[in-house]
């Protein structure tokens, strides 16, 4: 088996060590600090670290207050609490006033959350965070990507979501890995496809071509680690030399990645497309891979959609 | 300054905020009205500020959470040398720097935007912590409205401010008893609202929010260690034009010309 080691974990620890080389950073959540992991940071850095308690919508005000005084604030909690509950106050405390410089870390994205079920599983964040205008959203695909994500997110002057799955997640990218918001990488490449995936999807595609090479299919793998500002040329790359283009999320197809690459083409260069992801339904109890099965987001599925569309 | 330039100044505002809103054919004069004396006392007496360095870093701040009193703001900002005056004939209209609701990257001065109900304490909570956690001396103030009060994030915040002991956070209610469907009361009742912030934790300070001496004295003095001040502004909406006061209808709606004229008249015209 592949090394594995929870995105969330990696947050946690990039962020402490982030904390470590610029004090302006300062971490906040809301009574979920041992889940999203932002519990590193409050041992390491106890008066740069508020805990709101279970209060989403001042979660995001007090991040914005602060941001406001000169601080980088990383806020923290559940995709489905800080994207979904807190939607209004994103928009109108964070982004509206001067794209404020508040990094938004949401964890237990998608449905990978599990057992706990559908009212916590959020299908919906990617398409609400990248509809706001100044944010930047990254999704990245394992533990190494998440670490780069975060520093490169206290880069970037301005609002940055950055969405984080619950489970361990096998490592499918080393140290040497560029990573550059708004570039996406080409994992592998191919001929007659081209796979545009992200977040845990990206190691379910890089499955799904090694088999469909066995069958002398030649598939590319892109891996989307940003949403947004979503990387046009690479999109347009692939489908020209392809011709033939899947994306695949943890995601609702409606808003994700799947409109994002579908908005490109169609303006730019119109291909035959699939989109994997939730088919506008909620999610469910059960366990994360019951889950990825149940709603078709397996490597199997993916060879299913490229044989269709060949 | 005395008590009749106080007074003076409050007039000018109200005059303002009568033609601006005229001319602009919408806005919301009741609680711009209502918070005049707050923001004359804040503005020229009370805030450590620096008019023609909008965002010097040791001011004190002001977030105006019930954002939709801003025609009031913006000509108190203006008067006080943040913008040229000939500005305030342009709120509402497209490229304006005075937009409907404050928005900070367009108006010098605006030290957060705001407008949507409930969001700007929070916003507030996050700068009074800013400031302990850079040991800055800077104060800040909010006012918020008392309809504002029945969003839940305001009892988050009250909830934080507390919790975080910002004693550098003073909460200014508006407390003009009334919002867009009728009273408080009858709409949804805030209770006993000295009552329920005392048992908050939080100093109160239950005032008459039209009188300079108090407002002023009140405003100035230093939070007790460790403590929140919540200061009951007891007001009249639509407070100086006869027609406005306590009247519910003029929460939203824009005075025509005559109504103007009626209402310049009684403020007193040219001073």
């Amino acid at each position: 088996m592949e090394n594995m080691k929870s995105p969330r974990l990696a947050y946690g620890e990039a962020l402490a060590e982030l904390g470590e080389k610029n004090e302006k950073v300062v971490a906040l959540d809301a009574d979920l600090a041992h889940a999203t992991q932002t519990a590193i940071f409050a041992e390491r850095f106890k008066s740069r670290f508020f805990n709101v308690g279970i209060a989403e919508q001042n979660l995001m005000g007090v991040a914005a207050g602060l941001a406001l005084s000169g601080f980088i604030p990383f806020a923290s909690t559940f995709a489905i609490f800080g994207a979904g509950r807190a939607f209004e106050q994103i928009r109108n405390t964070i982004c509206y006033p001067n794209a404020l410089n508040v990094k938004i870390v949401l964890t237990h994205a998608g449905i990978t959350v599990g057992e706990d079920g559908g009212s916590h599983q959020a299908v919906e964040d990617i398409s609400l965070m990248r509809s706001l205008p100044g944010m930047t959203v990254l999704v990245p695909c394992d533990a190494i990507e998440t670490k780069k994500a975060v520093f490169a997110a206290s880069n970037i002057d301005g609002p940055v979501y950055i969405r984080i799955a619950r489970p361990v997640a096998p490592i499918i990218t080393n140290e040497d890995h560029n990573f550059e918001p708004g570039r996406a990488n080409v994992m592998r490449k191919g001929s007659d496809v081209a796979i545009f995936a992200t977040g845990l999807m990206v190691a379910k595609a890089l499955e799904a071509a090694a088999e469909l090479e066995k069958e002398g299919i030649s598939a590319s793998v892109v891996n989307v680690h940003t949403i947004k500002p979503l990387d046009a040329e690479t999109v347009l790359k692939e489908a020209a030399r392809t011709k033939k283009v899947i994306t695949v999320e943890e995601h609702s197809v409606i808003g994700g990645l799947g409109s994002a690459v579908a908005e490109i083409l169609i303006e730019n260069m119109p291909v035959r497309m699939k989109r994997i992801g939730i088919s506008d339904v909620f999610g469910q109890s059960g366990t994360p891979d019951e889950l990825l099965e149940y709603y078709g987001l397996t490597g199997e599925n993916i060879i299913k959609a490229v044989k269709d569309i060949l | 300054m005395n008590l009749k330039e106080l007074q003076d100044i409050s007039k000018i505002v109200r005059q303002d905020i009568i033609k601006m809103i005229g001319k602009a054919g919408s806005g919301h004069p009741g609680g711009s009205l209502s918070i005049v004396e707050i923001l004359v006392s804040l503005y020229y007496e009370v805030m450590n500020i620096k008019p023609e360095d909008p965002r010097w870093e040791d001011r004190d701040r002001l977030v105006l959470s019930k954002g939709h009193g801003c025609p009031a703001l913006y000509s108190v900002l203006a008067r006080r040398g943040y913008f040229d005056t000939d500005e305030l004939a342009t709120l509402r209209r497209l490229g304006s720097i005075l937009q409907g609701h404050p928005d900070m990257k367009k108006t010098p001065g605006i030290d957060a935007s705001t407008g949507s109900l409930g969001q700007g304490l929070s916003v507030a909570v996050g700068m009074a912590l800013g400031a302990k956690l850079k040991r800055k001396g800077y104060r800040v103030f909010c006012i918020i409205g008392d309809g504002e009060m029945q969003e839940g994030q305001i009892w988050e915040a009250l909830m934080a401010s507390i919790h975080y002991k910002l004693d550098n956070l003073t909460i200014i209610l508006d407390h003009n008893k009334l919002q867009i469907d009728g009273p408080n009361d009858t709409v949804m009742s805030l209770g006993n609202i000295n009552d329920r912030m005392t048992a908050f934790g939080f100093d109160v300070y239950d005032v008459d929010g039209h009188d300079f001496d108090v407002l002023i004295k009140t405003l100035r003095s230093e939070n007790n260690a460790g403590r929140p001040k919540f200061i009951i502004a007891n007001t009249v909406k639509g407070k100086g034009v006869s027609f406005m006061e306590n009247q519910v209808g003029w929460h939203g709606k824009a005075p025509n010309a005559e109504e103007v004229n009626k209402a310049l008249m009684e403020l007193g015209g040219e001073i």
